[in-house]
């Protein structure tokens, strides 16, 4: 017999979701008209898209079962920072094409088996939001995959472009992993996810594009934590002014 | 909510069905929502009429013009109450495009979701042969995974050497 499930947990637990899709769409939205190539503009675009559509799905589902009129535009606009649970990764910053890359494969080779795992909880939305975000997220992780490599295994330069972004972003990696309270009591309804269960099948990607991409896998060393209970680091502040903007200088302004 | 096989509909069903035919893609006018697959069902109560909608991808910004467009074409055929239900599950595939909706694709220059010819790898995936939809050649080359819409990548042909658009598959 499981406990009862509070509404408020798989609210929180969906805008958890919702806010490492939505900061890592924005990050990549940061390049829109400042890609290395048209098509690659137009790739990071998609990319983008996908991941504001499953903060949409997450975001709108979350108001729904708090009740309190919170729509989709005011859970992503209008929180403070502190309130924003994304990981700390996709808040990092695009300190160049390479960090960008770097980034965004190891949050899909993370985020893919999440999806992938979610399609099987027993809350129907988020379920059915698993399966179709999987799909969409195999694009993503094929797309930055193959740039890891190309990148790693080009020229001298791209090469220690690369390796420093890895070696810089690794750090931030060790969160995705761990279970907190609200993941725990999530497991237990059979609603959430396992986070420990991911972490070989996002060591085997890891490991089998590292390889071909002539990269060193850094150690394991001391992993950032906060972003989960919305200690941020220094850059949030700086991308939520920006996402926020609009609707702090217009308020419940509408497209 | 019915299924959509055609023998099991009454009346009122083919006719809401038939007015949903009329309702073309914003993105690729040539075909409409019924031969994308993305309309999962119609149910009919009355003058209560819903109908259950599946998006192609969660991003898609046209999704909610699409929804629009249906209840507008309901309104005009008489339905003035009828719903769009989106349904996320089971998740949409290329697989439920027609054959008809395939051809319209064809015709209008982008290449049919194309089935795969196998793994390459676990991890890199699967390459589909597509065939150029001006030409027929197979001699392609995939120039971009991601294209102008979500549900399109951006391929080129080796033989007649026109640039065109793939429905990927999803």
């Amino acid at each position: 017999m499981s406990a009862v499930i509070d509404k408020a947990d798989i609210a929180s637990y969906a805008i958890r979701w919702g806010d490492d899709a939505l900061i890592l769409s924005h990050r990549l939205a940061e390049w829109c008209a400042d890609a290395p190539e048209l098509e690659e503009d137009m790739a990071l675009m998609n990319l983008a898209l996908d991941l504001v559509g499953q903060a949409r799905t997450l975001y709108t589902y979350a108001g729904e079962l708090e009740g309190r009129g919170r729509d989709e535009d005011a859970i992503a606009f209008t929180r403070e920072e502190r309130e924003y649970k994304n990981a700390l990764l996709v808040e990092q910053p695009n300190e160049d094409f390479a960090y960008a890359v770097t980034r965004q494969f190891l949050y899909d080779a993370f985020s893919l088996p999440f999806y992938q795992a979610l399609a099987s909880s027993k809350d129907a939305t988020l379920a059915a939001l698993g399966e179709k975000a999987a799909k969409e997220v195999r694009y993503h992780v094929k797309h930055s995959a193959d740039w890891v490599v190309r990148l790693g295994d080009g020229t001298d330069e791209s090469h220690r472009r690369m390796q420093t972004a890895i070696d810089e972003l690794w750090t931030y990696t060790g969160e995705l992993f761990v279970n907190d309270d609200l993941d725990r009591r999530m497991i237990a309804a059979g609603i959430g996810v396992d986070l420990t269960a991911l972490k070989d099948s996002w060591n085997e990607t890891v490991n089998a594009v590292l390889k071909e991409a002539t990269l060193v896998r850094p150690a394991d060393g001391w992993m950032a934590t906060g972003g989960r209970e919305g200690r941020h680091s220094e850059y949030m502040g700086y991308l939520l002014a920006d996402l926020q903007y609009m609707q702090r200088a217009y308020p419940n302004m509408k497209w | 909510m019915t299924t959509v096989d055609a023998r099991s509909k009454s009346r009122e069903e083919q006719a809401v069905w038939a007015a949903l035919a009329h309702v073309m893609d914003p993105e690729i006018p040539v075909v409409s929502v019924v031969d994308l697959g993305i309309v999962r069902g119609v149910s009919i109560n009355g003058d209560d009429v819903e109908v259950a909608v599946s998006p192609t991808y969660t991003g898609c910004p046209a999704t909610q013009l699409i929804e629009m467009e249906i209840l507008e074409a309901l309104q005009r055929n008489g339905y003035p109450k009828a719903r769009v239900k989106r349904v996320l599950s089971p998740a949409w595939t290329t697989e439920w495009i027609s054959e008809q909706g395939r051809d319209k694709l064809r015709a209008y220059g982008i290449a049919p979701p194309a089935a795969v010819k196998g793994r390459v790898s676990a991890l890199l995936g699967e390459e589909a042969e597509v065939a150029c939809p001006r030409c027929g050649s197979r001699n392609t080359r995939k120039v971009s995974e991601f294209g102008s819409t979500p549900c399109k990548a951006h391929y080129a042909c080796a033989n007649c050497l026109e640039p065109f658009d793939y429905f990927k598959c999803l």
